[in-house]
């Protein structure tokens, strides 16, 4: 045991004393957790409206001004003829343009039917669609609430409520996501380079013809890298807390047994890939390749799983960040117990069977 | 020299790797306390023989003992009486002279006092008690390897297998390298070493010269000179390689 520690402690000081590898470690969690949460995000602020009023009567100058009360647009000006739209979407003017026919108030009135057309700049397909959305959301709730006293012969009342994310906020997504993203990215990344490490600069060898067992040696290398990455997941979860809001509903044993059990995923991923390389580079080439990528693209972090072809579905079955990522879902947001994500659970246990499995099988075949 | 103690006793040693035969029927042994220098081409086959005993790799087949132990079923054991040393002369490169030699000396098992005390001593002896908190990165090769060396024999294993130590190294330190070898055999330890030098191979008790996966040559380096009527190593070597 006291070889086995002075092993550890030895993987520790390679840690501490490299700046770039501290850097990764607890520099990226946290510029990631930072950029994502206020950069990316899917709400929308301030957009840019222009309107085009054909008929400048007292329900289109409500509606115009029900839609700049409500915060989310700014004004871009009146336009009066059609090319001017283009005009505005070209200069950056307007992101989106409201149009309202001619004797808007006089069909809204004598016809029960007015129409106003939304035109929106769709170079940025993401923002049009969700201003537009969120215009026509103020439209309804505007004219719904004039139409109270109106007789009407029958008549819809439909309220939304957004369940676990009421606010419709970026950063709820973003969480779990980083999370998935991080953790392989650390686990995996740093500990393939790491092992690939002592096998470019030879060390490997004469730690084999050591007494050190095989086993111990990779334990050895890893267990630095398990408690970082614990740290890493929890530092994660208070940022998400303290700066974001970002709850966590269920119970956070779980949450951290579920990390436990993802970082020991990563790590027996990062061991296979180090037992098929000879090159630092190539660990970082094929965890960032194979790992990373998948991670953003096929996990559902960003691209809904459910929009995909059905081919890139099935391989996003496999891809263990995915069930992470529900289960961290339904942990943090849901406030669910076990019951609700054993499944998800069953599956990353038998994933990490297999990768240490398949990583020790590797192991001793390098060795013969 | 046959009442001598057989350290190592390789019969048949067989590797092959698919349908290559690196190692070809082997057959050699070791003494106590000799310096027995292994050596041939790059690609003879010197590495792959020295991984076997080392417990790196497994033989095909043959019948290996290593320091009177087998090499199938008792490699650990193996691994507690032999020091190792590549050509890399690997240290970790961040971490201090003194850290190294604390990390390789706890491998190996020894308690902290031990250490501390050899650790002085050596020190001493090499001159590099001023270095002994610098960072290997910082020190120079020459000194590397011979801390590596030193090392390699901290916990006094009964051999030592040095794997071409002396590459890329100057004649003077290579010099006074060999003589760091002798010292060690005087203190009972027995040196397992392959090079490509054959001016090295003078320095050594007996040679074994490889050629494609067999052992063409083994005996002293004064009657290898005499059986092939040559002035020295380099020639002998010659004349085995064309042949």
């Amino acid at each position: 045991m006291k070889r086995f520690f002075g092993f550890v402690k030895k993987e520790f000081q390679h840690i501490f004393r490299d700046k770039r590898t501290l850097l990764i470690l607890f520099g990226l969690p946290i510029v990631m957790i930072i950029l994502f949460g206020f950069v990316v995000s899917t709400e929308i602020r301030d957009v840019k409206v222009g309107i085009w009023d054909r008929s400048m009567d007292q329900a289109s100058i409500r509606a115009t001004q029900k839609i700049f009360s409500s915060g989310y647009f700014v004004p871009a000006g009146y336009i009066d003829h059609e090319e001017e739209i283009g005009e505005l979407f070209r200069s950056g003017k307007a992101r989106v343009v409201v149009v309202f026919e001619e004797g808007f108030e006089r069909n809204l009135l004598r016809e029960d039917r007015a129409a106003i057309n939304l035109i929106a700049d769709a170079s940025d397909a993401n923002t049009a669609q969700l201003s537009l959305t969120y215009l026509q959301g103020v439209l309804m709730t505007y004219f719904q609430s004039v139409n109270q006293d109106v007789e009407m012969p029958w008549s819809v009342n439909m309220k939304s409520r957004m369940f676990y994310n009421e606010e419709m906020k970026g950063v709820y997504m973003f969480i779990p996501g980083l999370m998935a993203l991080i953790l392989v990215l650390i686990s995996a990344l740093m500990t393939s380079v790491t092992i690939a490490r002592e096998k470019e600069f030879g060390t490997m060898e004469l730690l084999l013809a050591s007494p050190l067992k095989p086993r111990e040696i990779i334990l050895g290398k890893v267990t630095p890298y398990v408690l970082l990455s614990f740290v890493n997941a929890m530092t994660i979860v208070l940022l998400g807390f303290l700066v974001f809001d970002v709850p966590v509903r269920g119970s956070l044993w779980l949450l951290m047994l579920i990390c436990m059990l993802y970082i020991t995923l990563a790590l027996s991923l990062g061991v296979l890939i180090s037992t098929n390389v000879k090159t630092q580079q190539m660990a970082m080439f094929i965890s960032l390749l194979g790992l990373m990528l998948p991670s953003i693209l096929l996990s559902g972090f960003i691209f809904p799983i459910e929009n995909m072809p059905k081919v890139l579905q099935w391989f996003s079955a496999i891809m263990p960040p995915r069930w992470f990522i529900v289960i961290v879902k339904n942990i943090m947001l849901k406030g669910t117990g076990f019951a609700f994500i054993w499944k998800e659970t069953l599956i990353l246990l038998g994933m990490t069977i297999f990768f240490i499995l398949a990583a020790v099988k590797r192991f001793k075949i390098r060795l013969n | 020299m046959d009442e001598r103690e057989h350290i190592i006793e390789v019969k048949d040693m067989v590797k092959k790797f698919g349908s290559f035969t690196a190692n070809d029927h082997l057959t050699f042994h070791v003494e106590k306390g000799e310096i027995f220098g292994f050596l041939g081409a790059n690609g003879a086959g010197k590495t792959t023989a020295m991984r076997i005993l080392c417990g790196l790799s497994y033989p095909t087949s043959g019948e290996i003992h290593v320091a009177g132990h087998d090499v199938y079923r008792e490699r650990e054991r193996i691994k507690r009486k032999i020091g190792y040393m590549s050509q890399k002369f690997s240290l970790y490169e961040d971490l201090t002279v003194s850290e190294n030699i604390h990390l390789y000396a706890g491998i190996y098992g020894l308690r902290k006092k031990q250490i501390a005390a050899r650790e002085d001593q050596l020190l001493e002896r090499l001159g590099l008690t001023h270095v002994r908190n610098r960072l290997i990165r910082e020190v120079p090769l020459g000194w590397k390897q011979k801390l590596a060396f030193s090392v390699a024999i901290f916990h006094q294993p009964a051999i030592v297998f040095l794997d071409e130590p002396t590459g890329g190294v100057d004649p003077i330190t290579r010099r006074q390298f060999w003589e760091m070898i002798h010292d060690a055999t005087e203190e009972g330890i027995t040196v397992f070493v392959t090079t490509h030098y054959m001016d090295e191979a003078e320095y050594c008790d007996r040679v074994s010269i490889m050629v494609d996966g067999r052992i063409d040559a083994l005996d002293t380096p004064a009657a290898l000179k005499q059986q092939y009527e040559s002035v020295n190593m380099n020639e002998v070597f010659l004349k085995l390689a064309r042949s």
